[in-house]
């Protein structure tokens, strides 16, 4: 396989300008092709020629049909939540100076599990726009618990303390994982296992709408990180050599929390707490591209939106017609690799 | 003077005016050009002075000028272009190369957005050269050993192109040889560049050959200030560090040694 060729490349000395667009176009050319091939595999195989002939009436074209209204819509939340999750797990672990931080660290998974689970359990009916209550509550769970972990963390005019963020990050995800199996211990059992399979992670999310609902806030996170890369890299070598080297450490830190918790809580909103892709594609981009982050956090993104499209067509197809949950394939998958890639290191 | 502290005061967990200072009513002058050692007990506030002077902590009370102007008026990146800090130990999460992490240096010349342009590489290169760390330019930080990691952060120090370099014990987890090493080479970047250094050090021998003035500490005042053979002197030891020692003139070395006899009570 090519990529393990690369894999034992080290990275070259080549300037910088040339690597961030090797690497763009190479990982963009992956995800884009991620996204145009996944929807051409499923129960009906359909054609690409045929999906895109113009002579053809949409209405009368099947194929095209079923490409952009059954499949692209699945395809398209792959995407966009796979490079959410893979960008804020770069921006984490640059941020907690800890390379096995991941976007669930710091509780927003188990805010969101909470948010969920109450608006499964209690039936909650609010809505809006194309927010259906559950994703709307595990919105609010998320940002909730991303603001108690902010708070605590943060002293007026001082850079935050990498250390709390970690330990009320991991306290927090604790105290809401037992009020979630408290909440169950009260369900009935339809409940328990709506909240359970909300748990594994689903990209059929039925239409375009609802991408559209999470994509502001993805494309205000990603506006937020396009402007942290430099000082990602001096922050992962030390705060004070970053303060030194003229980078605003608290602002800095401001924008990597908010960032990741916004692409975070939108992306478990839109398709539950889909687990490894934050940890498992930096890690393999970082090898692949180096450490740089002007060039691995866009190709986490990247590749991240082509690894989570990829494991979702294996979702839906290995023992088509059941459908696995998304969520365990790539913990299947990522589990596995992260293990290999542990021992590969020591 | 070049850099200069006026009744600098400052406390890390009281809020201004209240409670202990770690620094109070410190006043000290550093001339352009010097090699200055700090010099003090633990938690005397060598490491709070460096990061005084270095802006990443700001003082409760008092004005420290660089050149005659006021260094709290100056944005962070306008500092890191005059003044660069080698900290004690430097551990980054992730396997930066050693030239990486040299370029890192140039940020605060080319900002958030600018790529590093042929200048910058030859500034990153020249500075890898001048620490004799060229040949490890593509070799992994994390690989190296502890004096070509201290090396190779002196160079990335370097690449700022500072005025003044500020060093935290820069010398405190090496052997004899790479303390000897470090301490070459910033005697003659201290020389050959005219970059003003300022380090924070144990080692009273090291001070003595390396330094031209001292800065002697304790508890956050300073005992005393001046060129380095009137300031190292057994009775300054002694208040020091509350120990006896000889402190003589050694004709092989060039300079003052200091050899510890007692703890005095």
């Amino acid at each position: 396989m090519a990529e393990s060729a690369l894999l034992h490349a080290a990275p070259r000395p080549s300037q910088i300008r040339m690597r961030m667009a090797v690497t763009l176009v190479a990982y963009g050319a992956v995800a884009a092709a991620a996204c145009l091939l996944a929807p051409l595999v499923g129960s009906t195989s359909i054609s690409l020629s045929r999906v895109f002939d113009r002579s053809i009436p949409f209405a009368d074209n099947v194929d095209a049909q079923i490409f952009f209204v059954a499949r692209m819509p699945r395809v398209l939340a792959g995407a966009v939540v796979g490079a959410a999750l893979a960008s804020a797990g770069v921006v984490l672990q640059a941020l907690l100076r800890n390379p096995l931080a991941t976007p669930f660290t710091l509780g927003v998974s188990a805010g969101a599990a909470l948010g969920a689970m109450l608006a499964i359990s209690f039936g909650a009916a609010i809505t809006l726009g194309p927010f259906s209550p559950v994703p709307l509550a595990s919105l609010a769970g998320a940002i909730g618990a991303s603001a108690i972990v902010y708070a605590l963390a943060t002293k007026p005019g001082r850079p935050m303390s990498t250390s709390v963020l970690l330990l009320a990050g991991v306290t927090l995800n604790s105290f809401f994982s037992a009020l979630i199996l408290f909440v169950q211990y009260t369900a009935d059992f339809a409940e328990t296992y709506r909240t359970v399979r909300w748990l594994m992670g689903d990209l059929d999310i039925g239409g375009f709408a609802p991408i559209a609902g999470v994509l502001p806030l993805i494309l205000a996170a990603f506006a937020m990180f396009a402007v942290l890369p430099s000082s990602l890299n001096l922050l992962s070598v030390g705060a004070d050599v970053a303060a030194t080297r003229g980078v605003d450490v608290a602002r800095t830190q401001r924008l990597a929390f908010v960032g990741a918790a916004l692409a975070t809580s939108a992306a478990v909103a839109l398709a539950g707490p889909i687990g490894f892709i934050g940890i498992v594609v930096p890690h393999l981009v970082r090898l692949l591209t180096g450490v740089d982050h002007r060039v691995s956090l866009p190709a986490s993104a990247l590749f991240g939106a082509a690894f989570l499209v990829g494991c979702d067509l294996l979702a839906r197809t290995v023992l088509a017609p059941v459908e696995v949950p998304v969520g365990i394939v790539t913990a299947m998958l990522g589990g596995p690799f992260f293990l290999w890639l542990l021992v590969r290191k020591a | 003077m070049f850099i200069h502290l006026e009744q600098i005061s400052f406390g890390y967990d009281s809020p201004p005016g209240r409670g202990a200072f770690s620094l109070a009513g410190l006043s000290l002058a550093i001339r352009r050009g010097s090699l200055t050692g700090l010099l003090g007990p633990n938690g005397c506030g060598k490491t709070t002075l460096l990061k005084l002077l270095a802006g990443v902590l700001q003082p409760a009370r008092g004005v420290i000028t660089l050149d005659g102007a006021a260094i709290a008026a100056m944005s962070r990146r306008q500092l890191a272009r005059r003044l660069a800090l080698v900290p004690q130990e430097t551990h980054p999460a992730f396997d930066y190369s050693a030239l990486e992490m040299v370029l890192m240096g140039r940020h605060p010349h080319l900002g958030a957005f600018r790529l590093e342009g042929p200048d910058d590489y030859s500034i990153a290169y020249d500075a890898l050269a001048a620490t004799g760390t060229g040949h490890l330019a593509q070799r992994p930080y994390m690989t190296l050993s502890g004096g070509e990691k201290q090396r190779v952060v002196i160079a990335s120090a370097l690449a700022q192109q500072p005025d003044v370099l500020l060093l935290d014990e820069p010398t405190a987890s090496l052997d004899l040889g790479y303390q000897l090493e470090v301490a070459g080479l910033l005697a003659r970047l201290n020389r050959e560049r005219g970059v003003t250094m300022v380090l924070a050090t144990h080692d009273l021998n090291l001070a003595a050959s390396l330094c031209d003035a001292l800065v002697l500490m304790r508890d956050g005042r300073v005992l005393a200030q001046g060129a380095t053979r009137d300031v190292l002197t057994g009775a300054h030891v002694r208040q020091l560090y509350n120990v006896d020692a000889d402190v003589h003139f050694h004709e092989a070395s060039g300079h003052l040694t200091v050899v510890p006899i007692r703890r005095v009570p």
